[in-house]
């Protein structure tokens, strides 16, 4: 080891040293702190059942919802299409948010442009900031597609991003043929998942009318006997190749719709360019002619379905993510009616090492009360799991879960799957809640697990239960959205991630006796 | 579907102009036929409902917590001649973004599907079009033909003009024209010619010229139109010349807005203010 290495004190270690304590005691006359009795006494109150009972007659404020603006969920629809700049017409601000949020959970840079208006373009509309941005972006960045959106400014001020791209053509600015789609997405409606539903059905949309095709589903050599496929709002690119190696492993030909897992899992090779993979724009076109198309994300994709069904006449099977080894079935069956194939033998062999790793853990896991925390495909995801391991969910918050498929809202379905088992007899949905509710629940009405996204550390910390993290985003720990979460695959690294935590806790709480080698 | 927009001054009289020319179309030209009134005020269809004023969708939404809540079932209301009415709505004066409302409105009124099994969609908008909002209902695939109430007056005319520039500003990236000026008697002098004038001006052309008759306000005043309060009134057979008109209108075209100098250099024309030199010359006359 070299000499002359520089000794950086970890910041745990350095923020105890005499100095650094000192310090803080010094700033507190400033600060008019509560006495140290107060505090505690204020904290034991925020943990007791009056407080809850306050908590959930809360009406005028929310306290860390889980769920994030509708433009970020756009940018990872846009993100999912080749050499195509998302561009957020509105405020840098907004734009940083989505980029720095995107960035922590992929530690993958955003590539994403805004037409940094200000209050000028507030007053007088933003229709030169587009134009200009949209000059000085395709100039910097040389993408082969534009996407836009809009925040809420834009919104607010009535910004009509029709005329205004029609008017940057008319002004030379762009050409007649450059593809720009947009969508409107005004985050005091919806959350992410409807802003990525918003950017999916415009970039679709456009690219299909502008192309003249006329749809004709099953037709056309290659394309007909496509299938498309739409994962949704995925925070996972290891589910991408999941969902690859599934429809490889029936052998169909397929496209997937919003594949944004290359520009979320480049390479280092020393050169960084803008795009990386993603749907081919010449291949949007084209899917109208496909033989169906499978939604992953039933809940996200709601408009892009109803497009997809009215204006590609396409035989449409939507389901929710498909995780455990019922949620794969579905998957596979549900390819099958669609392309007419066989299940694969291989996949078949996959689920059953799967059963057997499930029946391995199965002692550890049975009867686990857990609380979970998601965007409304994932929990019908992961109550659907829950309930063939025989892990009891308890609390289950939704932040934006106030949406519905085919007429049937989301609690519904949710409320059905958790009757139709008795490991889901104690299960409570809690629709619009936010996670400051979710710490009143774990405080007062204990689980073993929870199961959510980095968001929900505190309040499982608060209540001293384990977190699982899964979902979006996760911020706190490396890696885990390379890993698949959906499929056979998928459900065996659940399955990993759930019970070795729970082996963990049994050493970390072990009673000096049962501190065993074998579990 | 043809949708069309009443827009023009504050006060000029486009809500009764444009209800009463509506209930014309229904009743004797057989047209089906909804008005989306996009007026904070919520006046634009009570001479129709022969109501106080409709409750409107941003009132509904507010007291159902959000406009997701809201059924089409709740907002639309059907009255005289079989016409369906909305009203936007928007906020107490002087608070909250009166152009947001009426965004969100429309575009409930679109995701609910109100707009099927309909000839004309009328949208009455207030005053001016003062932002993005109120220009709501010009933007792409929404109104597609502009009728602008005035009259001889120096402000509405004023108006007019601002309005067309707000039109020529969506025209030329969308499909949006002027379809002409609806002028609304005030009995000023030589109004006629002046509005003929200005329409001329404005490329366009002077639809119809309502002469004023008080029928109107005693119609007003019991919350109906002259088609209903009196259908063989005279003032009844204006209106249905002027929905004939609009019916048959052929005549779209992208405007071409007037300079402030040359709006006065036309009032002076027809005498309506005189140049600096003729009011000396008048004061000098009269001997101070």
């Amino acid at each position: 080891m070299s000499k002359d290495r520089l000794d950086i004190p970890d910041y745990n270690s350095l923020f105890s040293e005499h100095r650094f304590v000192e310090q803080r005691l010094n700033k507190r006359q400033f600060e008019a702190p509560c006495s140290e009795q107060e505090t505690a006494e204020a904290l034991a109150y925020s943990q007791s059942a009056e407080y809850m009972e306050k908590n959930f007659n809360r009406k005028a404020v929310v306290i860390n919802p889980h769920k994030a603006c509708q433009p970020l969920g756009s940018i990872m629809a846009a993100l999912g299409f080749e050499k195509t700049l998302p561009f957020v017409h509105g405020s840098q601000g907004c734009n940083s948010y989505f980029r720095s949020h995107l960035s922590r959970h992929f530690k993958e840079p955003t590539p994403a442009v805004s037409s940094s208006m200000t209050e000028d373009a507030a007053v007088f509309g933003g229709m030169s900031n587009l134009i200009d941005g949209l000059e000085n972006s395709i100039a910097l960045y040389k993408p082969e597609m534009v996407a836009i959106c809009t925040t809420c400014m834009a919104e607010v001020i009535g910004d009509d991003l029709s005329s205004f791209i029609g008017n940057a053509r008319n002004k030379g600015v762009i050409s007649e043929d450059f593809p720009v789609a947009f969508c409107n997405t005004p985050s005091f409606v919806g959350s992410h998942i409807t802003g990525y539903d918003a950017m999916m059905k415009g970039i679709l949309s456009y690219l299909y009318e502008r192309s003249g095709l006329e749809a004709a589903p099953g037709s056309g050599e290659e394309t007909g006997e496509k299938l498309n496929v739409m994962l949704g709002f995925e925070p996972y690119t290891g589910n991408f190749a999941e969902i690859r190696k599934i429809l490889e492993a029936f052998d169909t030909k397929y496209t997937l719709l919003g594949d944004h897992s290359g520009n979320y899992d480049s390479p280092a090779t020393g050169e960084y360019e803008y795009y990386y993979g993603g749907t081919r724009l010449a291949d949007v076109p084209l899917a109208a002619n496909a033989l169906g198309t499978l939604s992953l994300q039933k809940y996200t994709l709601k408009k892009t379905q109803d497009y997809i069904a009215e204006a590609w006449k396409q035989q449409i099977t939507a389901l929710s993510t498909p995780l455990g080894i019922t949620g794969t079935d579905k998957l596979l069956e549900a390819i099958s009616e669609l392309t007419g194939l066989p299940l694969p033998a291989s996949l078949l062999e996959e689920r059953g090492r799967v059963v057997d790793a499930l029946t391995d853990s199965h002692p550890y896991i049975h009867g686990k009360r857990v609380a979970l925390v998601g965007d409304p495909d994932l929990l019908i995801g992961l109550i659907g799991f829950c309930l063939e391991v025989g892990m009891e969910p308890v609390h289950i918050v939704c932040s934006n879960g106030d949406v519905d498929f085919n007429e049937v809202k989301f609690k519904e379905e949710a409320e059905a799957l958790l009757a139709s088992s008795p490991y889901g007899s104690e299960a409570s949905l809690y629709i619009g809640n936010d996670l400051w509710h979710m710490r009143s629940l774990l405080l007062n009405d204990p689980v073993d697990l929870a199961i959510g996204s980095s968001h929900l550390k505190f309040a499982a910390k608060d209540a001293n239960v384990p977190l699982i993290r899964v979902g979006f985003p996760i911020f706190d720990r490396h890696h885990m959205h390379r890993y698949p979460i959906l499929g056979y695959q998928g459900a065996l690294n659940l399955l990993s991630l759930i019970v070795n935590t729970v082996l963990d806790e049994l050493d970390r709480n072990n009673s000096g006796f049962n501190y065993d080698l074998v579990r | 579907m043809r949708q069309i927009a009443f827009y023009g001054k504050g006060g000029i009289g486009k809500s009764t102009t444009s209800q009463n020319t509506l209930a014309q179309l229904a009743t004797k030209f057989g047209q089906r036929i909804m008005i989306v009134g996009c007026d904070p005020k919520a006046d634009s269809t009570r001479l129709i409902l022969n109501t106080k004023a409709q409750q409107t969708v941003l009132h509904l939404a507010a007291e159902l917590g959000s406009v997701e809540d809201l059924e089409l079932d709740d907002v639309l209301q059907t009255g005289f001649g079989d016409i369906i009415n909305v009203e936007c709505g928007g906020p107490e004066p002087g608070v909250g973004c009166a152009g947001r409302g009426i965004i969100t409105a429309i575009n409930f009124l679109e995701q609910e599907g109100a707009y099927t099994d309909l000839d004309f969609v009328s949208y009455d908008v207030l005053g001016d079009v003062v932002c993005g909002g109120f220009a709501m209902p010009i933007r792409e695939n929404k109104a597609q033909e502009i009728y602008i109430v005035c009259s001889g007056e120096m402000m509405a005319m004023y108006a007019a003009n601002n309005i067309a520039r707000g039109i020529l500003k969506y025209a030329t990236s969308g499909g949006v024209r002027l379809g002409g000026l609806i002028c609304n008697s005030r009995n000023t002098d030589r109004e006629d010619e002046l509005i003929t004038e200005l329409a001329r001006r404005l490329n366009t052309q002077m639809i119809h010229f309502v002469p004023r008759d008080n029928v109107v306000q005693h119609a007003e005043l019991r919350r109906m139109t002259v088609a209903q309060y009196n259908p063989e009134h005279k003032q009844a057979k204006e209106y249905e010349i002027l929905a004939e008109k609009i019916l048959n209108n052929k005549m779209l075209t992208i405007p071409t807005p007037i300079s402030m100098e040359e709006l006065e250099e036309l009032l002076m024309e027809f005498g309506i203010i005189e140049d600096e030199e003729a009011a000396i010359q008048k004061l000098q006359a009269s001997g101070q």
